[in-house]
Parts: C-alpha cells; sequence; structure tokens
C-alpha cells in the first residue's frame, strides 16, 4: 500500500536496552524545554489586579449620550435596533410633552430603551447607525453576573448623569 | 366595420413599446417598466390632473416623432408629455437627465428638514428614496429653511407643512374623492402652503386618503404618530366589510404580534393606492377581529420594511414536548418579568394619537 504522507515512520519495536529504559535523556531534554520557558516573556496578566491596554477602538458597555444642556440625544429613529445584527435592542417612543424641553432634545424621544446585554455582541453597528450621536460603546467591560436579569439594560443604566448631576457628585 | 386604433410605436431607453395615442411618456415608461420609468413625486395616477409640478420625471426627447425627428430643445416633464409616433426618449441613458434630476432632488431638499429620524415616513418615503438615488449628499443651500407650525386637519390628521414640497396630491385627493373640498394651496411662490380655509377641519369620510397619497411625511396619521417605525412592523394583507359603497375594504395592516398599528391603503409599486378606503376602515378599526387576514402581504427585497421578514421558512419541528410527555422546557428567564419594553398593560396601538411620558409611568 502506498503511504499517505512522506513522513511515515517504521514503529521501531525493538526491546529497550537498559540506557534507554532509565530514560535519563529524555528526562534532560525535556527539563530544557521547560527551562527555556522561564525566561520568555509571560502571555498572561494576573487581572483584575493588572489589566491589558486596550485598543483605541475597543467596544465595550453602551452609553446613553446628552448633549451640553442635559437633554437626551436619543429620539427613537430605531436605527440602531435595526442594525442590530443579534437584536440585542428594544425601544419604545413618546411625544415630548410641552414642558419636558429641558429633558429631551427633540419632539420624540425613547420612553424606553433596553439593550439585552446577553444579546449584544459589541459589533458597534448601533454606534455607526445613530444618526443623533445619542448611542456610543465605552471601553469597559460589561460586568459580569451570576444572574440573567442583571443583564436587561434598561435607559437608566445606560443615560449618563446630566451635567448638574455631575456636578453634585 | 371598427375601426383599427393606430398604436403609437415610441423607444424609451432603446427599448420599444407600442402604445395607445395620448399616453403620456411616464405610462409608456411604466407599460415597459423597470429602471427605465422616471420616478414621480407628484403625478399619481389615480387623480385626474395630477402632475407637472415637482420635475422629478424629467426626459430628454431625443426624435420628437417619425413627421418631424427634430429633438426636443429642452427636457420635458414625461407625466405631462403625451407620446408620438416614432418618438425617442432618454431616460437614465441620458447623463444631461441624470444631471437635472440631482438638480430638482437638491430643489426640493432645499426647505425640506432632516428630521428622518423623528419622522413617520421615514422607510416608505419616497423623498428618501429619490435624494438616495439621485441626490447629492450635502446641500449648498445656506439660509434659514422655512418652518411652520403644525397643524391638526382633523382629530386624525397631522399636517407638518415643513416637510411638505407641494405636490398638490391631497388638494386633487380632497377633490375628486369628497363632495366638499375646503383645503387647497394658500399663497405663491416661495410662501406657498397647503392649509385649510380658516383652520377648518376637514370631516369626509374619505380625507384620511391624503395620508397615503403624499409622498413626504407632511400629512401623517395622528392615530399612528411615534407609535413604531415602519420596518419594525409587520404588513398584512386584510379585508372586511364596510358599510361605505365608496370604499372597497380592502387594506394593508401594519401588525406587531397582535396589535393592529396602523391601517392604509395596499400600495402597488409605483406608491400609488390600488383603491381608496374609507376612514372608519383607517382609523377606528385598530383591531384583529374586526378584520379577515389574507396573508403576509410582499415587500420588495430591497426595502427597510422587508428586514427581518423572511419569507419561505422551514421551521423545524420542535420535539422537546414530545420527548418530554408534555412537559415544556424549564425557562430561566421569563423577559416580561425585567424588561420595561412591551408591556402587557400598556397597548400603544389602543392608545388615539401618540404616547406621552404619562402614558408609560402609570
Amino acid at each position: 500500500m502506498q503511504a499517505l504522507t512522506s513522513r511515515a515512520k517504521q514503529v521501531d519495536r525493538k526491546p529497550m536496552t537498559f540506557i534507554e529504559s532509565i530514560y535519563l535523556w529524555n528526562i534532560i531534554k525535556g527539563m530544557i524545554i521547560t527551562f527555556k520557558h522561564i525566561w520568555k516573556r509571560k502571555e498572561t496578566v494576573k487581572y483584575p489586579e493588572q489589566k491589558r491596554e486596550f485598543s483605541p477602538v475597543f467596544r465595550g458597555l453602551h452609553i446613553l449620550n446628552r448633549d451640553a444642556e442635559g437633554r437626551e440625544n436619543c429620539t427613537a429613529c430605531g436605527l440602531c435596533a435595526v442594525a442590530c445584527p443579534a437584536e440585542a435592542i428594544t425601544m419604545e417612543a413618546a411625544e415630548r410633552k410641552a414642558g419636558e424641553e429641558h429633558l429631551y432634545r427633540e419632539e420624540k424621544y425613547a420612553a424606553r430603551y433596553e439593550i439585552n446585554m446577553l444579546r449584544c455582541i459589541f459589533c458597534g453597528f448601533c454606534e455607526e447607525a445613530c444618526p443623533k450621536d445619542a448611542i456610543y460603546l465605552t471601553e469597559t467591560f460589561a460586568p459580569a453576573n451570576y444572574k440573567r436579569e442583571g443583564f436587561i439594560y434598561g435607559k437608566q443604566d445606560l443615560l449618563i448623569p446630566t451635567p448638574a448631576e455631575k456636578n453634585k457628585a | 366595420m371598427a375601426e383599427e386604433k393606430k398604436l403609437f410605436k415610441v423607444k424609451i431607453d432603446n427599448i420599444s413599446v407600442e402604445v395607445e395615442p395620448g399616453t403620456t411618456i411616464l405610462n409608456a415608461a411604466r407599460q415597459i417598466g423597470g429602471d427605465i420609468v422616471p420616478p414621480a413625486m407628484c403625478y399619481y395616477s389615480k387623480l385626474k390632473g395630477s402632475g407637472g409640478k415637482c420635475r422629478t420625471c424629467l426626459v430628454k426627447v431625443s426624435k420628437g416623432s417619425d413627421a418631424d425627428p427634430r429633438p426636443m430643445p429642452k427636457l420635458v416633464a414625461s407625466c405631462r408629455t403625451t407620446v408620438m409616433d416614432g418618438m425617442e426618449v432618454a431616460n437614465i441613458t441620458s447623463p444631461e437627465v441624470l444631471e437635472a434630476r440631482k438638480g430638482v432632488v437638491e430643489f426640493l431638499l432645499l426647505n425640506h428638514p432632516l428630521d428622518c429620524p423623528v419622522c413617520d415616513q421615514a422607510g416608505e418615503c419616497h423623498l428618501q428614496d429619490l435624494s438616495y438615488e439621485h441626490g447629492a449628499d450635502s446641500t449648498r443651500y445656506e439660509f434659514k429653511r422655512r418652518t411652520f407650525d403644525k397643524v391638526d386637519i382633523g382629530d386624525k390628521i397631522q399636517l407638518h407643512m415643513t416637510r411638505c414640497i407641494l405636490c398638490y396630491r391631497c388638494v386633487f385627493t380632497a377633490d375628486q374623492l369628497t363632495e366638499k373640498r375646503e383645503h387647497g394651496v394658500l399663497g405663491r411662490g416661495e410662501a406657498a402652503e397647503i392649509g385649510t380655509y380658516i383652520q377648518q377641519s376637514l370631516d369626509n369620510n374619505f380625507i384620511g386618503n391624503v395620508i397615503d397619497v403624499c409622498p413626504v411625511g407632511a400629512l401623517t396619521d395622528k392615530t399612528f404618530r411615534f407609535k413604531n417605525r415602519v420596518w419594525f412592523l409587520k404588513p398584512v394583507d386584510a379585508h372586511r366589510e364596510c358599510n361605505d359603497p365608496k370604499c372597497c375594504g380592502k387594506v394593508a395592516l401594519w401588525m406587531r404580534g397582535d396589535e393592529v398599528f396602523r391601517v392604509t391603503a395596499r400600495k402597488d409599486k409605483y406608491g400609488e393606492v390600488e383603491e381608496w378606503i374609507c376612514d372608519t376602515c383607517r382609523f377606528d378599526k385598530k383591531e384583529v377581529k374586526d378584520w379577515v387576514i389574507e396573508g403576509p402581504r410582499k415587500i420588495e427585497r430591497q426595502s427597510v420594511i422587508s428586514q427581518g421578514h423572511y419569507v419561505g421558512v422551514n421551521k423545524p419541528k420542535e420535539t422537546l414536548v414530545e420527548v418530554l410527555d408534555g412537559r415544556q422546557p424549564k425557562l430561566l428567564l421569563d423577559i416580561h418579568n425585567i424588561s420595561e419594553v412591551n408591556k402587557p398593560n400598556i397597548d400603544l396601538s389602543q392608545i388615539n394619537g401618540p404616547a406621552h411620558s404619562d402614558d408609560f409611568n402609570k
């Protein structure tokens, strides 16, 4: 039969000699490899004490942005939800009433805005689709949780604080 | 002896077609179909006298007719120009036409606000399609755009004059469908605007059709305002027995789950309604039990409305329940327990008019 590969070797089935059976040379060979690795750079970091440097385009947890006057930018246009390949974003829109102009920038706003972080794949398409500069991906990891409930992020979890709240804190 | 009608032979973008005398170039092109059909913002085949206003359907007539083969000196509006025997027309094959159309789109967009994220027409707006296909990516206009306050025409229709491109379609609709026309175009030139005389509300049973004929978001359904985006809704064909003899009762329902968010007339591929519907069907029948559902409506694959709507899906059979002797699989999380969106006790489609903050904070 023709060999399938040119590197096939015939197995030597001869009984080992005494020198071979104490494995001395094989142990030395193994230890050389082990000690060689001590001097190499470690590939791992001691997370969470140590953190890796992020790339400037790292995509982490989402935030909902406000304008300079602290009004919400989001108008619930639905472009982030339609761009989302994982269908993680859902929203419900409402009309701004008289007297709410200091809260919302446009006449329409997102009354509910929700991102299911279990579904989100952090692709950043929502950020690209947004025509109002409302949603951004930060450089923060989505925190871990023991329960699935903690991964449904509502509007309150995503919105950045208003300038007034920020000064207070 | 029946006299045989002579058909005119026309060549549009080097495609020949034989049409009856008196047909416009636009309708001759529609008989051929495909990419060579000029876009139309104001012409509406169901409305008498419409067309000739927006100039987006401009074409070049490179040969007038067999009798007089000289080309027409200027680009002509194809919706208003009738064909002649042996006429040769260039639409997308003429760079001059495409250049002119780009200019027309820029003019149409001069005063049009860039509020597509807010506008309810987004996703089915003809001006959006037109500017995407033929328009420049930015404007050269440096002056203040004209703005108007929102006006309620009746309690179900909202007129957002800022978005209007003055196509006159709604005026013709009100004129030809209802007995008494109460709105029209006031003012001239730059000051022209659609208005109802002394803010008179229109309460004809067919006035809702002005929403469907409006190519932009100037006239919108107030019962649907800000409820949902059209591309998240699923259009289905449905009909009901309507008491109004003029109403056909054949509509398209825009549904999400079991909720009917909006009722519109069925539109063909040129965005024109197939048959008019009455206001009772449009505004008052917002429950599934009012309608006999025929099936999902066919939407062009290129439309954003078709995203997420899959046709011809073979769902795999769920065998787990069978294997478990009828036991349902254990749910780790019921999304309704945590999610604030789509709460079962808040039925957005049943709210009359747009939702407000107090509708959500109940």
